[in-house]
């Protein structure tokens, strides 16, 4: 078993097939996505593979040391950043095959009009504990 | 098997053991110790005497600790192997022990969990789950709080404020787990208030009461929070709203008002009206009013915008919002209530869409959003 990150972005993938902003759906659609969102996680509690999901307020700021007896220094937040991730699901499947899979049925999720919003997911494994046996 | 009872039992089973002679820390972990195998030998083999079973079973397993020290330490530890068949049960030792796990010395986090296990009788396994932690670093979290109050004597008495603010907290804390923190936090309120002859006390209780009444109208079957105003009232909890009213106003008969009976006078309002059209805002407002004379709470000042903006108009909200501080959470929320009151859809969409970016919690951004959505989805037809 492998575990993988499927990765929403709010900004730095490339634009979604049916690509308009939540709040422009209708509430209906709003509603429905919710429910997909639940569903989905709801079955891969079902079949064993789900570890984890989470979603992040879109305000971050960026921080960094700045010596010995000083304070962090703060930056941001970046309202232009290129990159903002939304969240996440964390997933622990038996192949890279299952995982892409997995993330198309996500992509998937209704959106505007009801159809299928096709946005991009990032697709990323974990690395692992070295293994025991290595020779 | 009866878990409640068990965990009633917990915090006078500790404080019989430290007035024996144990130390807080180790007593805590031998009564979790006790409730354990409890857990695991009562089904088939009930006691008579649960509580005495429990300070059996967990002196003696805080002699082995004791036992393991001494001999490791080679030093003298100062406990009767066999002590005399001392007081029983005391309520001080109970309220000791809400105290001390609510100790000004512990951060919030560290009361709550200290609170929840030492007094609330949960496993550590339990309220890891609840606050969705890992059960060690919730392990580390009681220990290191168990640590920080080792040297507060039981016998001080304590500020029952401190006590409330950690009970409002588990309340407050919505998350499902296995554990109903809400119901948990219901019933160590009840505990205290049997203890402690307080208003505030009393106020607490009643606004978790009322707020608690709530519940079954609160969410729609997929998750989704249904606004005070949408709320099927049928479906409120008349039981705990008719005890809620009657423990608040024994407590604001004595004159001594609190911030928590303040707002449990408000939750009470909105109790008592059997639809949202009969409200009595002006009341609610008043309420409010006195709320920031005791605490000049800018989320109080928010809530009493909107109580304004329904008594008075939108207008008369708005007027009142531009003295809040824009940070406030849910300031967005608010503003595009108003301005959507007041006739102006447009920026009522906009705002909710800040507003749904600015949420700190899932149900309450899809909620937002769908008012954005209700709103961009009209003006477009």
């Amino acid at each position: 078993m492998t575990k993988y990150l499927l990765l929403k972005h709010y900004r730095g993938a490339p634009a979604a097939v049916n690509d308009v902003p939540m709040e422009r759906w209708t509430p209906e659609e709003v509603s429905a996505h919710v429910q997909y969102m639940r569903d989905f996680a709801t079955r891969l509690e079902g079949t064993g593979e789900y570890v984890d999901g989470q979603a992040l307020s879109p305000e971050g700021t960026f921080v960094r040391y700045d010596g010995e007896g000083r304070p962090p220094v703060t930056d941001g937040p970046f309202p232009e950043t290129k990159d903002l991730i939304a969240g996440w699901m964390v997933i622990d499947v038996e192949s890279h095959e299952r995982a892409i899979e997995l993330a198309g049925e996500l992509s998937a999720a209704p959106g505007a009009g009801g159809r299928p919003i096709h946005e991009w997911l990032e697709v990323r494994p974990f690395l692992s504990a070295p293994p025991t046996v290595t020779e | 098997m009866d878990d409640a009872l068990l965990r009633a039992l917990t915090p006078a089973v500790i404080g019989i053991l430290c007035r024996r002679g144990a130390d807080f820390a180790t007593a805590e972990d031998a009564v979790q110790d006790a409730l354990v195998e409890a857990v695991r030998r009562w089904p088939d083999d009930p006691p008579h005497d649960p509580q005495g079973w429990l300070v059996t079973v967990a002196w003696r397993k805080f002699l082995d600790v004791a036992r393991a020290e001494k001999s490791r330490r080679q030093r003298e530890v100062r406990v009767e192997t066999e002590p005399a068949p001392g007081p029983g049960e005391s309520v001080d030792d109970t309220l000791r022990l809400y105290f001390l796990c609510a100790h000004p010395s512990l951060t919030p986090s560290s009361a709550v969990a200290l609170t929840l296990r030492a007094v609330g009788g949960l496993t550590t396994r339990q309220i890891a789950h609840a606050y969705l932690v890992p059960e060690a670093t919730m392990a580390q979290r009681i220990s290191r709080a168990k640590r920080t109050v080792a040297r507060v004597r039981l016998d001080q008495s304590g500020d029952v404020a401190t006590v409330l603010r950690v009970l409002y907290l588990v309340f407050n804390e919505g998350y499902s787990g296995d554990v109903d923190l809400a119901a948990e936090a219901i019933r160590l309120t009840r505990e205290l208030r049997a203890m402690v002859d307080h208003p505030e006390v009393a106020g607490l209780l009643a606004l978790m009461l009322l707020h608690h009444a709530r519940r079954p109208a609160r969410t729609r079957a997929d998750g989704s929070l249904v606004p005070l105003a949408e709320q099927d009232r049928s479906r409120w909890d008349t039981r705990l709203i008719a005890e809620g009213v009657e423990i608040l106003q024994a407590a604001l008969a004595r004159d001594r008002l609190g911030e928590f009976q303040a707002q449990a006078a408000v939750a009470a309002l909105h109790a008592d009206a059997w639809t949202v059209e009969e409200t009595d805002w002006v009341q609610i407002v008043e309420w409010y009013d006195e709320l920031l004379r005791l605490t000049d709470n800018p989320v109080a000042r928010l809530n009493r915008v909107v109580a304004v903006a329904e008594a008075d108009g939108p207008r008369a909200g708005l007027a009142a919002l531009s003295e809040v501080d824009h940070g406030v959470p849910r300031y967005a929320a608010v503003a595009a209530y108003l301005h959507e009151r007041d006739g102006d859809p447009a920026t009522a969409a906009r705002l909710y869409a800040d507003a749904a970016r600015a949420a700190s919690n899932l149900p309450e951004r899809d909620h937002l959003t769908r008012q954005a959505a209700r709103l961009n989805s009209r003006s477009s037809r």
